[in-house]
């Protein structure tokens, strides 16, 4: 029993579901999840390119001759550590607002700087 | 037998995003997206990529995890509640999904040998010479730091370039035993 | 946290074995999945867990704030001086095969040293963004 492309259908429900936490939520915490969500869906769709039926992790070994390509692999572990660097860096920046305005959340942000 | 786990893992996932759509209590959505996180990780050792799946259960259900729940006891813990979903970024979203499917229709099939990606030479090189050149079996630690070493310590310079960012945001108002608080310089 | 035992005692028996997998990790990423990152999260996984258990200050006593944001630099600073010292026996920046007197072994020292530097980067930058987390005083209302 073969997939298909359902892989990549549930894939970008995932990435859309993500997206739309970023543009319609406005606590900024729930943001950077949205982020998160996002970030983690586009890299399982660059992994499940990469796949090959029957074959394994990319690791030479004794009895396997199909392997799965090496080369998604390595370019998503730099985006992964990428990733958690801007969520830290979010994170910091989300700290420093809140003691600046006394909220995180953005229609509050806005009326703060609006009124001043 | 590996669809049915790919499947069953992508739905608890689609599940998973829903709540966390609707929840207000930001300490449940941090914990729901460390799980999300862990079964992202199940997914990927699905799809035999071990070092990613490794990699993101590390820092995805760890750090972030961890890194947010403090995030949330210096700030609040509830979202404010919204009115009705609204319209536009409902209908954002729709036409993007509806634009990405569109564009997904010629791709080959999940799992297929023939896929343009393995019919490339690089492949070929990676897979086959890689390990008599490098002399390394884990392929993946061969590219990344081999064949790739420059993309590398770009990367590990943006994790370091994050470590100044946060000490020069965070690092002026420490925490005293007594109460009092002290400016670093 | 001191007085709940169940998690002090388990992680007293935990912490030293967390170490050793982080060891175990950073070294045989050439041979099973592994390399300098997965190794830097879960070494600064232990220590996060450490300050958690036993608070802050003793976690602060254990890796002090200096020597964790010395060693970020000194990551970056021995990747970089690999490519420099290889630049400087003949080959390009980055080329490990010049490294030793046979390319295959000039591979292996250069894979090894570039992960170790990636992993005390990664073990830093994490013990260091959350002793800065953790060590913010939440602001009066």
């Amino acid at each position: 029993m073969s997939i298909g492309l359902f892989n990549y259908w549930i894939v970008i429900f995932l990435m859309m579901s993500g997206l739309y936490v970023v543009i319609s939520r406005g606590n900024l915490v729930k943001k950077i999840v949205g982020l998160n969500i996002f970030q983690v869906s586009v890299f399982m769709l660059y992994i499940s390119m990469g796949k090959v039926r029957g074959g394994t992790a990319p690791i030479v070994g004794e009895g396997t001759e199909i392997y799965t390509h090496p080369l998604p692999s390595v370019l998503i572990l730099t985006a992964i550590v990428v990733g958690v660097t801007t969520t830290a860096l979010g994170l910091a920046l989300i700290i420093r607002i809140q003691e600046a305005y006394g909220t995180i959340e953005e229609d509050e942000i806005h009326a703060q700087d609006d009124a001043a | 037998m590996i669809e049915i786990i790919d499947m069953a893992l992508l739905l608890f996932m689609v599940g998973m995003v829903v709540v966390i759509i609707r929840m207000q209590s930001l300490f449940a959505v941090v914990m729901l997206t460390g799980i999300f996180s862990l079964l992202s990780a199940g997914l990927f050792t699905v799809m035999d990529a071990v070092d990613v799946a490794f990699t993101e259960a590390a820092v995805g259900a760890g750090i972030s995890t961890v890194l947010m729940l403090a995030t949330l006891s210096l700030t609040t813990k509830q979202e404010k509640a919204s009115g009705p979903e609204p319209v536009l970024p409902m209908l954002v979203v729709l036409v993007t999904g509806g634009l990405l499917v569109y564009g997904t229709l010629h791709m080959p099939s999940f799992g297929d040998p023939d896929a343009p990606i393995h019919q490339h030479p690089l492949a070929e090189e990676y897979i086959e010479k890689s390990p008599e050149k490098v002399g390394v079996p884990n392929m993946v630690t061969s590219v990344l730091a081999s064949y790739r070493g420059y993309d590398t310590l770009g990367e590990t310079t943006v994790v370091f370039t994050g470590a100044v960012g946060v000490l020069l945001l965070l690092g002026g108002r420490t925490r005293r035993r007594d109460g009092a608080e002290e400016d670093q310089p | 946290m001191r007085h709940h035992s169940i998690p002090r005692i388990t992680s007293k028996l935990l912490i030293p074995y967390i170490l050793v997998f982080a060891l175990y990790v950073q070294f045989h990423g050439d041979f099973g999945p592994g390399g300098g990152f997965q190794a830097g999260v879960i070494f600064g996984a232990a220590i996060i867990l450490f300050a958690i258990i036993f608070g802050l200050k003793e976690a602060k006593r254990v890796v002090p704030p200096r020597i964790a944001e010395i060693g970020t630099a000194l990551g970056v600073l021995l990747y970089a001086g690999v490519g420099v010292a290889s630049m400087l026996l003949g080959g390009q920046f980055l080329d490990y095969s010049v490294l030793a007197h046979d390319p295959v072994h000039g591979q292996h020292l250069g894979i090894l040293l570039v992960e170790l530097g990636v992993g005390i980067t990664v073990t830093c930058v994490m013990i260091t963004i959350f002793f800065q987390f953790a060590g913010r005083e939440k602001a009066p209302e």
